[in-house]
């Protein structure tokens, strides 16, 4: 693809002269810069390349984003460090930004071939708290542009199947960020970086020697990998997905909390994790089943209905999901199907 | 992939100037999802966001998120926006900020609910109409216009039609009027649900499967509703088969039941004009499924029932009304009070026969059953309940 070649010549570019540091100033400042360009926090095309001081993470359970590779980096001001959190987000330093770009390649069986960028989310933290600015990409890699108002983008590849997919493609507008970043408290704060979710590939160890982070406990918290069997059992790994993936908003202080259904890591068996749980406001989201997890019967949970639905008025999760998540899906299931049945809570 | 264009966002300007309050108009036209939303985005507090009158097609939800803003239209038979080719998000409109006023416009056909607000406090929608228009289906959206976890909110001059669960809906909310609203073809005219303190005066439901109900489920932040007052309405010929997706309360609801109080307490129906409801006119019971929720009361408790006038029901009973074939077979027509015999206080003084079910328990079935006409009008006149008054300046802004 053409990318490559622009690729190549553009590194020969910018290894000829001196790179420009990320601009500190704009990050802390009040102004909302109409091109990714001016943060200088990614360099090349589509931004692939990474500014000193951004640095590449990973997370053991990401959020599903109707099949787009992801790619997450984050930038700590210099001398400023990253508080420790056993719980929650990692307590990110005024000026800090969170990085992340998400793009397809033309054919999914082979991801690294002509990927091509659609959007950059800056979560970037100010004196004020932390604020959602979306980029989109120009058709040629060059620069990002501001959309607050968000926009749809007709995206297609090739799937893992090798069959083809298109979608319209959501990129959020800033009160959608916020549908998912809501603090509880009016603002808006990070999801993915918390440290259990970030312990993985000596990450957390890296950037404490690399001087980012300012301590580490002996006994670091970890989220299980939810594709990974090895890596804990089915309900840990459907409970890691549910955190990810749901929690933002299902949670007792979140945008879905007046459901009554909760589906935070920390929250314990019952109805609220929505075990005999009925329906509070979700119309026809029940697809005519009476409960969010039906044990043993993940064929009538509302849970999975909403999660194969592709109707805006029944899907879920709300926003960025025009794929059903076929692979999530078969691991909820998995687990609602093992699932003991409790006659005592039945109707 | 279809190249992206480059947009300049000429928005952004608004961002430097100083912060007065500001008229922001919004024209039908191309992109009006994108120039709409901008709109909701770069308003200040006090500003007012203008729609002029003309039809809107838009293809996601719309979500305002700033403080004392007015979004107004130029009436809810003018200013359409609609939401048929919806593609995503969960509402047509979401508001989660406080003192927010909705006024003078349509939602039409949006996929889940048509405007919600959450934690919005003093909100106030006024002269809206929200309507599924291909008429009551299943595959209409939930709740017409639907605040949630808000203290102070006003519904005023509000119509909804074709709603799959509650046309007007108020949940887990606190200081509540609904008033000289109209609900038709949905499932429930009007809801009350977790709520404490709410008047519904003045409003017409008529042709949903149930007019105005008054509810408390368990395992919600906010429960053990109460101190509502139904009163001056009119819920008549509630006659739309219910056509909710099973699981939901609300498909529990008999078609033809004029008003519903289910497991709230401090609940006073009075004045009210009701009628031609094949079920019955009016229907307290308590919450019927099992829960677990240890901090829940399932059972309805200081009902007053007084002065309303009745029509003629419980010719038809619902399919959802176990037990109404067999009584409209002994009776000749169910009565136009039903309470199903659970829970304390409850005072009826209108001149019509109440029938008791005589259940001890309201998960009790029917054929278990000791129907009986009963007169609960004796005992002391009870306390009046206080009117609801609402922040001034939520009257003011529709004056």
């Amino acid at each position: 693809m053409r990318a490559f070649a622009a690729l190549a010549a553009w590194g020969l570019l910018v290894s000829a002269s001196p790179p420009i540091p990320v601009d500190d100033a704009l990050i802390t400042g009040d102004a909302l810069p109409a091109s990714l360009g001016e943060f200088h926090l990614l360099a090349g095309p589509y931004g692939q390349k990474p500014n000193a001081g951004v640095t590449p993470y990973r997370l053991n359970t990401p959020l599903f984003s109707d099949y787009a590779e992801k790619f997450r980096y984050y930038y700590v001001p210099p001398g400023k460090k990253i508080g420790w959190r056993d719980d929650g987000v990692l307590d990110f330093p005024v000026g800090s930004v969170l990085i992340k770009s998400f793009g397809y390649p033309p054919d999914m069986r082979v991801p690294a071939k002509g990927l091509r960028i659609v959007e950059t989310r800056l979560l970037v933290r100010r004196a004020s708290g932390w604020i959602a600015l979306p980029y989109v990409w120009n058709a040629d890699g060059s620069d990002a542009v501001l959309r607050r108002a968000g926009m749809r983008i007709d995206v297609n590849w090739t799937h893992l199947d090798g069959k083809p997919r298109a979608i319209s493609y959501a990129i959020p507008n800033v009160n959608q960020c916020k549908g998912c970043h809501d603090d509880g408290a009016g603002g808006i704060s990070p999801i993915g970086p918390k440290a259990r979710n970030l312990n993985r590939d000596g990450q957390l160890e890296a950037a404490l020697r690399a001087g980012r982070l300012d301590r580490l406990p002996a006994e670091i918290p970890r989220l299980p990998v939810w594709d990974e069997p090895g890596s804990a059992s089915v309900a840990l790994r459907a409970r890691a997905y549910l955190e990810v993936n749901c929690a933002h908003c299902h949670n007792p202080k979140g945008p879905a909390n007046t459901s009554g259904l909760w589906l935070n890591w920390e929250q314990g068996p019952g109805p609220n994790l929505g075990i005999y749980k009925r329906p509070t406001a979700a119309g026809r989201g029940s697809g005519n089943d009476e409960f969010a997890i039906d044990p043993g019967h993940p064929e009538r949970s509302i849970m999975l209905y909403r999660m194969q639905s592709l109707d805006p008025g029944i899907a879920m999760p709300e926003l960025g999901r025009a794929s059903v998540h076929q692979e999530g899906v078969a691991l909820l299931s998995q687990w609602i199907a093992a699932m003991p049945m409790q006659p005592a809570n039945q109707p | 992939m279809k190249p992206i264009p480059f947009f300049v966002a000429a928005s952004l300007l608004a961002f430097v100037q100083p912060a007065l309050a500001d008229t922001i108009r919004v024209e039908p036209g191309a992109d009006a999802q994108s120039r709409l939303q901008s709109a909701l985005i770069d308003a200040k507090p006090g500003d007012i966001v203008e729609i002029a009158a003309g039809r809107y097609d838009l293809t996601d939800g719309l979500s305002l998120d700033v403080d004392r803003v007015t979004v107004k239209g130029a009436g809810p038979a003018a200013t359409i926006l609609s939401f048929k080719g919806q593609k995503g998000a969960g509402e047509g409109l979401l508001v989660t900020a406080d003192d927010v006023v909705l006024q003078g416009f349509a939602v039409e056909d949006s996929r889940g609910d048509g405007i919600k607000s959450k934690a919005a406090n003093r909100i106030v929608y006024h002269d809206l109409r929200v309507e599924w228009t291909g008429g009551p289906k299943a595959s209409n959206g939930a709740y017409g216009v639907y605040p949630v976890e808000s203290s102070d909110v006003l519904i005023d001059k509000v119509t909804v039609k074709g709603a799959s669960d509650a046309g007007i809906y108020v949940g887990q909310s606190k200081n509540i009027i609904v008033r000289n609203s109209l609900a038709m073809f949905n499932v429930a005219g009007i809801e009350i649900e977790n709520c404490y303190g709410a008047d519904v005066y003045q409003n017409v439901a008529t042709h949903n499967a149930g007019g105005i109900l008054v509810f408390d489920l368990p395992n919600l932040p906010q429960k053990g509703g109460h101190s509502v007052r139904i009163f001056s309405n009119r819920s008549e010929r509630n006659d739309t088969p219910n056509f909710a997706p099973k699981g939901n309360i609300v498909a529990g609801v008999p078609n033809g039941t004029g008003v519903i109080i289910m497991a709230n307490r401090d609940v006073h129906v009075f004045n009210n004009i009701l009628g031609e409801n094949g079920s019955t006119n009016i229907f307290i019971v308590g919450y019927r499924n099992s829960f677990t929720d240890t901090g829940y009361n399932p059972l309805p408790a200081n009902v007053v029932i007084g002065g309303n006038m009745h029509g003629r029901a419980g010719y038809a009973p619902g399919p959802q009304f176990e037990g109404g074939a067999e009584m409209l077979a002994a009776m000749g027509s169910v009565p136009p009070i039903v309470w199903d015999g659970t829970g304390s206080n409850i005072r009826v003084t209108d001149k019509v026969p109440t029938l008791s079910l005589g259940l001890t328990d309201p998960k009790a079935r029917a054929t278990s059953a000791n129907p009986a006409v009963v007169d609960l009008s004796q005992g002391a006149e009870p306390a009046q309940l206080a009117p609801i008054v609402l922040p001034q300046s939520m009257e003011a802004a529709i004056r």
